[in-house]
């Protein structure tokens, strides 16, 4: 993760670029095959909407996060550079949680703790010491991007199939129909509780492993 | 990153990050204020209304409130009305006053020629606060209607007190028994007879909060027992 010393311009969708995108989304997805994050994937995901809101959330404090920081890696000192890190990172949840209770109250109400929880999101600390410390905006941007996606991808999916089979409904709207309640169709009530965004998780990653061995830690 | 940095840089640039960081979030925060107060009203407007059955859009709730709310009261543990808004009193201080000292509003409301009382309750769920309205019939007696809500509940098991399926469970329960003994409405686990009129049903898995319902509507009904007395 060298900076890019080249004088030439590099295209801002050159092919290492949208590696950053593609990549955490994919095989270096911070959820399944860092296993980052895990907790607020429990939290939440019991319905897709505070999933998704949670997800865009996310890519905006990531977002913006890795541009800052990636802009100030270098007069920021060694010894603070946790500490700087984290205020951006509070502030910027922060003014996402103000906006939100002005702009997006219903949202926002939805959400409620969980906002505040972004701070604790270990990805986002990961990203800014990882790669943002360490290379120029642009691609520090779409390194926030690509892995706030790759994250959001896995809570939506995670939320989609808690909600589905543990209220029936998606978006808060009933999807199964009735006819099959009348026939003996009863809302799986484990999908609910956090056991089961553990156990939907981890069959993501075995797929996801099984689909490509490369993954397969082999010690 | 190899760069030594002394002393004096770390503590300045720590000391310009943090009036940085705070004159960015003060200023967001006063900016936003207004609009986030205006949304809070508007849906404690929502809620009350909600509570007499009529639904509408949050952005609408200013312009049909006082269609439906006639009268607004104060009152103090005799049931004799105090001077102030009713609006503005906030429950969260109110609660944690002794009863000598308590303000309780009373909103009255005129809804297709029938009077109902909404009563506002406030109490503690599992996470943190949950608070509502309840309305009553002008027997004092039959709930017209009730809405819930909450800070923090389990999403998708305790935040289910806030669906209107789950606050449609109290309409035209009774809060007196038949000897006229207060009993309020309880919230039970294992199913319940629907036409009992002092329990309705518990939501599964939310035992905690369900719980935390039953006492707000016990300990919040009670207060205004000298109120109904008078009338």
């Amino acid at each position: 993760m060298s900076e890019n010393t080249s004088n030439q311009k590099e295209p801002l969708f050159s092919y290492r670029n949208k590696k950053l995108i593609s990549n955490p989304i994919g095989k270096e997805n911070p959820i399944t095959i860092q296993v980052l994050g895990i907790c607020s994937v429990l939290a939440i995901t019991v319905q897709l909407r505070p999933s998704l809101v949670m997800a865009i959330s996310v890519v905006a404090v990531m977002g913006i996060s890795n541009v800052v920081i990636s802009l100030l890696r270098n007069t920021i000192p060694p010894r603070i550079r946790i500490i700087v890190q984290l205020t951006v990172i509070a502030s910027l949840v922060i003014i996402v949680d103000q906006v939100l209770k002005a702009a997006l109250y219903d949202v926002s109400r939805q959400l409620s703790i969980f906002v505040g929880l972004i701070i604790t999101n270990c990805i986002i600390m990961g990203r800014l010491e990882g790669f943002a410390l360490y290379n120029k905006p642009w691609p520090s941007f779409l390194d926030g991007i690509g892995n706030a996606s790759g994250y959001g991808a896995i809570l939506l999916a995670v939320g989609f199939i808690r909600e589905l089979f543990g209220s029936g409904t998606l978006m808060n709207q009933q999807v199964i129909p009735g006819f099959l309640y009348d026939i003996g169709y009863v809302n799986n009530g484990l999908f609910i509780l956090p056991p089961m965004a553990m156990i939907a998780v981890g069959v993501i990653i075995w797929v996801q492993r099984t689909r490509d061995p490369e993954l397969v830690d082999a010690s | 990153m190899a760069k030594k940095y002394s002393n004096r840089y770390i503590f300045v640039y720590a000391s310009i990050m943090v009036v940085v960081v705070a004159l960015v979030l003060s200023l967001l925060a006063t900016l936003l204020q207004p609009i986030q107060e205006r949304n809070i009203r508007l849906e404690k407007m929502q809620n009350i209304l909600a509570s007499i059955n009529i639904e509408v859009e949050r952005e609408e709730s200013a312009d049909v409130f006082y269609d439906y709310i006639v009268q607004t009261k104060i009152l103090d543990q005799e049931g004799e009305e105090m001077e102030g808004d009713a609006f503005e009193v906030d429950l969260e201080d109110e609660i944690r006053k002794d009863l000598e000292e308590r303000q309780m509003p009373l909103y009255i409301t005129e809804v297709e020629e029938d009077t109902l009382y909404v009563l506002p309750l406030r109490g503690a769920g599992l996470w943190g606060p949950i608070w509502g309205y309840v309305s009553l019939k002008s027997d004092f007696n039959t709930i017209a209607g009730a809405n819930f809500d909450h800070a923090s509940e389990t999403p998708g098991l305790g935040s289910q007190i806030a669906d209107e399926e789950f606050e449609s469970r109290f309409k035209g329960k009774k809060i007196y028994d038949q000897e006229g003994n207060y009993r309020a409405v309880d919230v039970v686990k294992n199913g319940v007879d629907p036409d009992d009129p002092h329990r309705v049903d518990a939501i599964t898995g939310a035992t905690m909060t369900c719980d935390g319902v039953a006492d707000m509507l016990y300990e919040g009904i009670r207060v205004y027992e000298p109120y109904f007395n008078k009338q």
